[in-house]
């Protein structure tokens, strides 16, 4: 673990997430849309971690993510865990459980579904599969898969 | 049990429990006897989209019970709506009447507004979702026309693709140890998001023959010429799938053909008069059933 963080230099302060699905790195910074922040953004990919097992990690400079950004990261990888970083110490450790209603973040993709024709109501989402993050539109029913999730901003 | 927004929403004891006191009220459903079980209750109809039948039928149930019916039934009548969130339109409605009977074009808007209104939501349709009512009618009818609900061989047969009522009907009476027989031509066979959650055998077919003398029930739908981009396509589709007494030469005699109606040339007139046509009581039935659900949602029984 202390290899992997000095493998990029350690920020004084921002957050690192890590423990992210191997390969999904670049998938988040996306989505994120981080790149936009302005600020200096490490992204390690296939990193080995203690137990063997591939995983990515993103470091980001200067910014702490929000409440919004956090419950979309565990919608990309499940199990990541937040560090938010103060004078180059992990000051708060956030483990990152998916919540069991996801309100306003996934686009429902029946477009005919009453959340994308009427105004001034969320999206909600039910979790069905934690493993596998198959998710179920509570107004139509529709299920949708992981590769299939679009998010609302 | 406040709404009824999805037949999921009803274990197989309070489908149960409705269809028996359907039964009690028929009686009352054919006007030989009087109700004022919901007197002074008013029922409101909230049409977003034409549905003719659903409507009278709830009309007619809610006053069989003593109580009245306010509402619309024309798209146009609800212009004046025009700009007005549903959420707001159910929640003055529902200050209005003491249970709101929703029908509309969009997927989920009975759910949205159950959690809106103060009073029973019943879903009377949303677009291709769900028509619990419908449910419960098309149970009560193989219930009382077969005899029992457990454990028969169904057969869905039409378009089976796009319809809803053979979609609710499959999910509800999974849990009644049905094996299911879906005859349908390949571009409208049962969806897999359908089959998938089915814990009962079931087997696709093309040909009503290969199944037809297995059958308790048989659960006709129309089959939509919009669906075809060829009209003679349609033609052939249509005429292979249509119902007659010849086709029915090899039906159990106790076996029921069920279609939620209205037909267009599905079943042949000629079926009528025989004893497997059910289709007529079927749409009766919509009445006791309703008033049962009526009843037990708004008399709180």
């Amino acid at each position: 673990m202390k290899n992997n963080l000095l493998r990029v230099q350690p920020i004084r302060n921002g957050t690192v997430i890590d423990h992210i699905k191997a390969d999904r790195g670049k998938k988040i910074l996306d989505i994120l849309d981080l790149s936009r922040i302005g600020t200096t953004i490490s992204l390690l990919i296939n990193v080995q971690s203690k137990i063997q097992i591939r995983k990515d990690i993103i470091k980001i400079e200067d910014r702490e993510l929000n409440e919004v950004e956090i419950e979309k990261l565990a919608l990309l990888s499940p199990d990541v865990i937040v560090n938010i970083i103060r004078n180059y110490a992990v000051s708060e450790k956030k483990k990152i459980e998916i919540p069991s209603l996801i309100t306003g973040l996934v686009q429902c993709p029946n477009e005919n579904c009453i959340c994308n024709n009427e105004k001034y109501v969320d999206s909600k989402f039910k979790l069905l599969n934690k493993e596998t993050l198959q998710i179920q539109c509570t107004y139509c029913k529709r299920k949708i898969e992981e590769e299939d999730i679009t998010f609302i901003y | 049990m406040k709404h009824i927004v999805s037949i999921e929403d009803l274990n197989k004891k309070s489908i149960m429990d409705i269809l028996k006191r359907a039964n009690e009220l028929l009686p009352v459903a054919k006007g030989n006897k009087k109700s004022k079980a919901l007197d002074g209750k008013i029922l409101a109809t909230c049409f977003f989209e034409p549905s003719t039948r659903t409507k009278l039928s709830f009309e007619s149930a809610m006053q069989r019970l003593g109580g009245s019916c306010i509402g619309f039934a024309d798209p146009s009548a609800t212009s004046h709506l025009k700009g007005e969130t549903l959420t707001d339109a159910i929640r003055m409605v529902a200050g209005y009447s003491d249970a709101v009977i929703l029908r509309h074009p969009r997927e989920g808007a009975a759910k949205l507004a159950s959690e809106v209104s103060e009073v029973p939501i019943i879903n009377g349709g949303d677009g291709a979702g769900q028509h619990p009512t419908q449910t419960l009618l098309d149970l009560f009818t193989i219930n009382n026309e077969i005899g029992k609900i457990e454990g028969l061989k169904v057969g869905m047969l039409g378009d089976l693709r796009y319809g809803r009522t053979v979609h609710s009907l499959s999910q509800a009476l999974d849990r009644f140890n049905t094996k299911f027989f879906f005859i349908s031509p390949k571009s409208l066979a049962m969806p897999e998001h359908v089959t998938d959650e089915l814990d009962n055998p079931w087997s696709i077919h093309e040909n009503l023959n290969e199944v037809l003398s297995d059958l308790d029930v048989l659960y006709v739908t129309r089959i939509q010429k919009e669906r075809f981009p060829d009209l003679e396509d349609y033609k052939i589709v249509a005429g292979n799938y249509k119902i007659d007494l010849g086709v029915l030469k090899n039906a159990k005699p106790k076996m029921r053909i069920l279609h939620p109606l209205p037909r267009v040339g599905e079943i042949s007139t000629d079926v009528d008069n025989t004893k497997h046509a059910a289709y007529f009581r079927q749409a009766f039935n919509g009445i006791p059933v309703r008033m049962a659900l009526l009843e037990k949602l708004i008399g709180g029984k």
